[in-house]
Formats: structure tokens, sequence, C-alpha cells
């Protein structure tokens, strides 16, 4: 061991890089999104518009909050593949709170990301407690909760036409004077949370520890059960919020949709350089990754690129992301 | 003539010389024990004759010709085989699948498995060896006795001229290990040679012809079993020397029972456990591998849960059904595996240290309190002199030595007064082994009660104030340091039931 040092703690390694590790991933990432909006401002005129950006951002923004709670599962060496239908039941939900039932807006709100919450327990439960695997434990909740939606909806789409400030959650503005959409901000400020809870709080420490070495940590005396089902449940709130937005957004809660969504998110995760297998990864990467997504798609619209090749590029973006992330690994 | 010749074999890992300038010869026909403490480099010198690891120098001479083996899959052409003490079985197959798996016949252009001619080599097979198998059975149906015949009917099929069989009789009664002797017998009669490890001595004495001893990685003697004893033969596997023991040790004489275990039971895996555990001590737990020393940890830990039996902490009764009850009441344990089961080894040295006490690093609305975590982190590293750049150090990029001072910082954070210290210096190079001596004794003296797993026996007399002695499951013998010698461990822990 060269790099030991006698007086421990006062001392710094002077390391062989400029960053940690687990951060040369999102450096690729984050110039990866660089060189993306670069190449499309300067093949298309319309591109750097204000409007065109806030498009950008505005598609972000459910995916986006998506992601940013199944981070969270990621890290523990999870996975959450009931997040899109979750949503939508989400978006069902507050259709039925503020629609049929009548209820105000803001509690019809709170009691739609609730339902997002429940579901991320109920999930959560079966993973820590029944141990079932992750991925089949939330592959049987995306068809719970995608039966669901349709059943409490009676497959039709529900309208907020009665309650016209709905719309305003995702497409007004809050900041007078900019045209930022609320759905935007809101994004922001769920990732600014998802910040705080992966690296302030002890939810985020458990949630690297699990991920990290699970049995550790129980043998640490740590209640992982109960953290996993937390943890679960916390990515079910931004599920909730996510479906909320969605609703807003369209003015209508569409029971139909949200199938395909939750791959979307783990793809914006991984190319923002969390491991599927736990133990690393960061919030700011997750939002980098999701702005990827969009800003390839909507630059590839602009270009009149067919939504099939859109897919196509995407998935091979996903490959490179994750081969960078393993050829990282192995360096270390 | 010698069948199979291995000399002047040496072997090294990093940090570590595994063997050194080591021999063994093995005659056709004949069954040669193979003995030696744990950590002594019997399975390292299996697995170069079998081609799992690689020699640095040294020669193997087999049918008077110099091979080198790339991999177990030449090894088991050229006629050497081994059979491991963890069978490796598919549960899910049959028996005949198992066998051949790899080169099972074919039909209609190689595109189909052969199943009828599987099943009928596989009877014959059987035949030959006078075994009682169904081909067609699943694994998963068969006891362990018959699974064990199933790997050596597997091992011979490739016509092995050298068999391993590594601690063969391990999880087998009395009835399945006379049917195996039979098989042994046979074998030796069909020339085969037979290379045997096992840390029964009486079953040595009663099937092998000679006995080569290790220790520390170097080779020892090889003697004729007739003429020789099971008394000579553990004294030629502990050898005289002794670790030069310069730490005066910490005597206390405080009687403050800390614990007390009654009557613990785990069927199948711990019987009938007692024993007192007192303020500032350190209590040594002697036994070979597999004795049930970890068991009793881990059991006392909440880690596995026990059938029967009652813990006393301070002459108070207490259940502890989980890890996080043990540690709320003041147990820490550190495994012999640190990486799986003490580290998080891509988390920084703060969190590693600071993951069993979070409840005192969290502020009023759930925020962590980085600054206290990082200091109490500081304190510890300075305390216990662990060699880090910063606590920001990733665990694993730590020494051995480093990282179990680590798992120490983790548990004296929590305030943890009974720490129980399963094989504390296993992979952590002598001179970093001094160092974590010196901290059981600081720790002993500052009045902490220490349980300390060990299969190193130097290492228990060295550092322990009363020895208990397990075997399968039990205890069988507990010493007082001053009177304990290695002999006498010895045999305790080879003492078998019946």
């Amino acid at each position: 061991m060269k790099t030991e040092v006698s007086n421990p703690g006062i001392e710094k390694r002077k390391s062989k890089l400029p960053f940690k590790s687990g951060a040369l991933q999102q450096i690729l990432a984050f110039s990866s999104l660089i060189v993306l909006i670069l190449f499309f401002s300067i093949t298309s005129r319309n591109f750097m518009e204000f409007s065109n950006i806030m498009n950008i951002l505005l598609s972000t923004s459910v995916i986006g909050i998506l992601a940013l709670g199944t981070t969270l599962v990621i890290i523990t060496g999870g996975i959450d593949l009931s997040i899109g239908t979750a949503m939508t039941l989400c978006s069902v939900m507050t259709g039925v709170f503020i629609t049929f039932l009548g209820l105000p807006i803001p509690i019809g709100i709170l009691l739609g990301i609730l339902s997002g919450g429940l579901s991320g327990f109920l999930v959560g439960s079966a993973v820590a407690k029944m141990k079932i695997p992750p991925f089949i434990a939330t592959l049987a909740m995306m068809m719970i909760a995608a039966g669901l939606a349709l059943v409490i909806s009676g497959t039709r789409p529900i309208y907020f036409s009665d309650t016209p400030a709905f719309t305003q959650v995702a497409l007004g503005s809050i900041i007078p004077g900019i045209e930022i959409p609320n759905a935007v901000l809101i994004f922001f400020l769920m990732a600014t949370i998802g910040y705080i809870i992966l690296n302030k709080t002890v939810i985020g420490r458990y949630t690297f520890s699990i991920g990290s070495n699970e049995e550790s940590t129980r043998l640490s005396g740590v209640n992982v059960n109960r953290w996993k089902i937390i943890i679960y449940s916390i990515a079910g709130l931004f599920t909730g919020v996510a479906g909320v937005v969605m609703a807003a957004r369209l003015n209508s809660a569409q029971p139909a949709l949200g199938m395909g969504y939750e791959l979307e998110a783990i793809a914006a995760v991984v190319i923002g350089g969390t491991s599927l297998s736990g133990g690393k990864g960061t919030m700011v990467g997750t939002v980098i990754g999701a702005l990827i997504m969009s800003v390839l798609t909507n630059g590839l619209r602009i270009l009149s690129v067919p939504q099939e090749w859109q897919d196509v590029v995407i998935g091979i973006v996903v490959i490179f992301a994750v081969y960078a992330d393993i050829l990282r690994r192995r360096n270390t | 003539m010698s069948l199979l010749t291995m000399k002047g074999i040496y072997k090294g890992f990093p940090g570590v010389q595994a063997l050194t300038n080591v021999q063994l010869e093995l005659k056709a026909g004949e069954i040669h024990a193979l003995v030696g403490e744990n950590g002594a480099g019997k399975s390292t010198l299996m697995k170069i004759l079998t081609g799992i690891y690689e020699k640095d120098e040294g020669k193997v001479i087999y049918q008077g010709e110099e091979i080198n083996v790339a991999n177990t899959k030449e090894a088991q052409e050229l006629g050497i085989s081994i059979i491991h003490q963890e069978l490796n079985l598919a549960q899910d197959l049959t028996v005949a699948q198992n066998i051949f798996i790899g080169r099972e016949p074919r039909k209609f252009f190689k595109l189909f498995v052969d199943e009828k001619k599987l099943n009928q080599e596989a009877r014959e097979l059987f035949e030959q060896l006078n075994l009682n198998l169904d081909p067609t059975e699943y694994i998963s149906n068969l006891s362990v006795a018959q699974q064990q015949m199933v790997e050596i009917a597997k091992a011979l099929s490739f016509q092995s001229k050298v068999l391993v069989m590594d601690e063969p009789t391990a999880a087998l009664t009395d009835s399945e290990i006379k049917t195996l002797f039979k098989i042994v017998e046979q074998l030796k009669q069909d020339g085969v040679g037979i290379i045997y490890i096992s840390h029964r001595m009486e079953e040595l004495k009663r099937v092998t012809d000679r006995i080569t001893v290790m220790r520390d990685g170097e080779y020892i003697d090889t003697v004729d079993t007739d003429e020789t004893t099971i008394d000579k033969i553990i004294s030629l596997m502990v050898g005289r020397e002794i670790y030069e023991s310069s730490e005066p040790k910490s005597i206390t004489g405080s009687n403050e029972v800390l614990l007390e275990v009654k009557n613990l039971n785990r069927e199948g895996v711990l019987k009938d456990i007692n024993f007192q555990l007192k303020k500032g001590e350190i209590l040594g737990f002697a036994g070979l591998m597999g004795a049930g020393r970890t068991e009793v940890a881990r059991a006392i830990f909440g880690a596995d849960s026990i059938d029967s039996g009652e813990i006393y902490r301070n002459g108070k009764q207490v259940k502890i059904k989980s890890p996080k009850e043990a540690v709320k009441h003041g147990i820490g344990y550190l495994s012999e595996d640190r990486k799986r089961f003490g580290l998080m080894l891509d988390m920084d040295v703060k969190t590693n240290i600071g993951i069993a006490s979070m409840d005192s690093f969290v502020g009023s609305v759930g925020l962590t309190k980085q600054k206290a975590m990082e200091q109490q982190s500081k304190e510890m590293v300075e305390q216990l002199n662990i060699k880090t750049p910063s606590v920001n150090q990733e665990v694993r990029l730590l020494s051995g030595g480093n990282q179990q001072k680590v798992v120490i910082g983790k548990w004296l954070t929590r305030d943890s007064d009974i720490l129980i210290f399963d094989e504390p210096t296993r992979g952590i190079d002598i001179g970093a082994k001094g160092e974590i001596y010196k901290l059981l004794n600081d720790l002993a003296a500052q009045g902490k009660a220490i349980i300390m797993i060990s299969s190193e026996l130097p290492e228990i007399l060295r550092m322990s104030h009363r020895v208990i002695v397990m075997c399968e499951g039990r205890i069988t013998g507990e010493l007082k340091n001053e009177s304990a010698t290695q002999e006498e461990i010895m045999t305790y822990a080879t003492q078998r039931i019946g």
C-alpha cells in the first residue's frame, strides 16, 4: 500500500483522477448531453429556441420524476417495473378524487400522490417480507396497476373539464414573467428532494448500504426489511407525483397509457450512471440521463428522423452507456 | 514405483506464501493421507495437482512423465480427479446426467442426447463399482452419502488413476462411512492411488497406508501409518514453535458475567451449548472447521434462528431474534468473512464505521449529521491506527488488517461491550496480526468481553484467558489457558461421538 500515510485523516491522498471513481460515468453522461445539444443546435436552427427547450424539459418531466424515484430502488440493487402503470393508476385516482368525488384540487392531488406511496409500500412489502424477487413482485404490480386503472376508470379517460385550474398544476407558470411550465419546476423540485434524500438523510445512507452489501448491513443491526419498504414507498410517492403531473398535462387521466414508461425511466437511470447491480448511483446522473433521452428524441424529430429510428438510437445509447460503466469498473 | 510425485512445489498469493518446497509421493494402489491444520496448504497443493491453481515452481511427475496441468478438464483426461468437500452436483438433473455432464452420448446427427445410452453407461459403471444407485433418480432425492457416491462414480468414469478425496466423510453417518470405505478398498485393489484428506485421526489409522503431514505451507514428514500413533501425527501437525508472546496477557480479576448461554440448541448444528463470558476476558473458541464455532456466534448474534436455549445479559434473560436486537444489547460480531458479512466495500470508511450507529447520527428532520459522523470516524481511525488517507476512502482500497480495524471501529462506535471475533486474523499478514492482537488485549483491558474464534492454535493459546473446544456442534472441552497445550486442544477437537 504505497498510498498509505502515517497521519490519517489529515493528509489526503493525491488521487490519480480529479474525481471519485463513480463520477466518471456522470461526467461522461454530462459531456454526451453537451455534445448532443451542440450537434442539434448546429444541424437545426429551431432547436435552441426557447419554446423548443421548454418543450424538451416538459417532455422530460414525467419520465424524469419516475426515474428519480426508481433511482433509489435501483441503488438498493432492486428494480421496479410497476412505476409506469402505477403512475397511470395514480392519474386515474386523482381523476376519481377530483372529478368523480368532487374533492378540492389540493386534496385530490395529495391523495393521488399517496396512492403511489401505497403501491410502493405494497411492492416493498412483497420484496422485503415475502422475499419475492423485485423483478417478479413489480412485474405483478405492473399488471395489477394496469388492470385496476382500467377497472376504476371504466376503461374511459377521466377529464378534468369541471376543474380548469387542475391543468395549471403542470402547464401553468408559477414564476411571473418567465414561461417555464410548472411541470418542469416540479421535476427540478423533485430532483432536489431526491438529492437530499439520497445524500443527506439516513434513508439514503441505508439505500447505498443495502445495495452495496445487504448482509453486512443486516449484521450491523440495521432492520433491512423495514428500510426497503420505506425506500420502495418513497419511490412510490415519486410515481404518484408523476401521475398527477401526467394527468394535469393531458388535462385527463388516460387509463390505457403508462405501459413502457417504466423502461424509459430505467433507461434514463442507467444512462445516468446508476449501476443495476446496486450500491452506486446519483440523482444528478438520473436528471442528465432523462435529459439525454428527451434531447435525443426531440432533436431527431426536428431532423425528421422517423419515430421508429428514434427508438433504435436510444437503444444503442443505452448499450453504450452501460458498456462505459462496465469499462470503468474493469479499470478500478 | 510411484504413480505420482510432486516435488519442490512453491506457490505464493499476494501477501502470503502458501506453499514452500512441498513434496508428495503416491504409489499405485495406495491410500495416502494428507493432514495438517487449517491453512497448512493441503487444499492449495491439491488445487495445483488438479489444475485449479498454477504452481510457481516445482515438478509434477505422473506415470513417469512431467505434466503441467492447465485446468480441471485436462487433469481429468489424464486420470487425475478430485472430489471436493462441498458437493458440486446439479440438484435438478438425474444421477446419470450429472455423471456424464459435458460429454453426453448423442444421437440423430449429434443433435439430441441419447438418454438410453446415458443411463446404460451409468448402470455399467455402477455395476463395476458395486454401487447400488438408480441412474434416473434426481440428485435432490438422494442423501448426502449417496451424492458422495455419485461424485466418486463421476470421478472414476474418467478412468481415474489418481483420486483426491477432500474430507469425504465430513457429512456422512457411520454406516455410510463403512460403505464408502468398502469402495475405497476396492479402488485400492484396482490399483487406483488415493490422496485422502481428513481431520479424523481414527479414520486415517483405519484406512490409510501412509500419512504426509504439512504445516504452515511446508512439508513436514511422511510416515507409514502402521508405525505411528495418533499422538505422534498430532504433534507433527501442530509443531513446536509458538508465537513469541511479546504481549503481556492482560489479566483481570473481574468476575462479572456479561453473557451467559444456557442449553443452546439448533437441530443438526448445535447441541447443548453452555458457557459464561466475563468482563475483561478473552474467551477462545477452538475446533476444526465445521465444528460449529461460527454457528454459536451467529446464534448469539441473532443472525441464525435457534430451536431452544437461553441467553442472559448481565444476569437478565434476553431474547435475541435479529442482529438488530443483539446490537441493542451491546453485542458486536466480526465475521470471518469480512468482505461478505462485515463491510460495504464500495463505501467509504466513515459510513462503514457509522453504519451500526446511524441512530446517533440523525438530526431532528432525518438529515444525517455528516460532521459528527466524520468526527467520530476520524477518532476511530486515530485510536485504532487505521492506515487510510482519509475517512472518505473506499474500504476496498485498504489492506486486510485495516479493513478488520474498520469493522472493530464500527462496534466501538456503537459502544458494544461484547465483541465476537470470528477468525480475527484470517487473511491478515504477520505484521498486522501483532497489531490486532495488541488491540484485542487493549479492549479486554478496557473491560470489553471478547469471544475469539480461531483455527490457529498458537493464536488461541497466546490470546485467550480460557479456551472452549468444540467438535461436531458440541462443546467437548474447556481449558484454563495456563494449563492448555496444543495437543490437548487437538484431542478435544477430534473427539467425535461414538
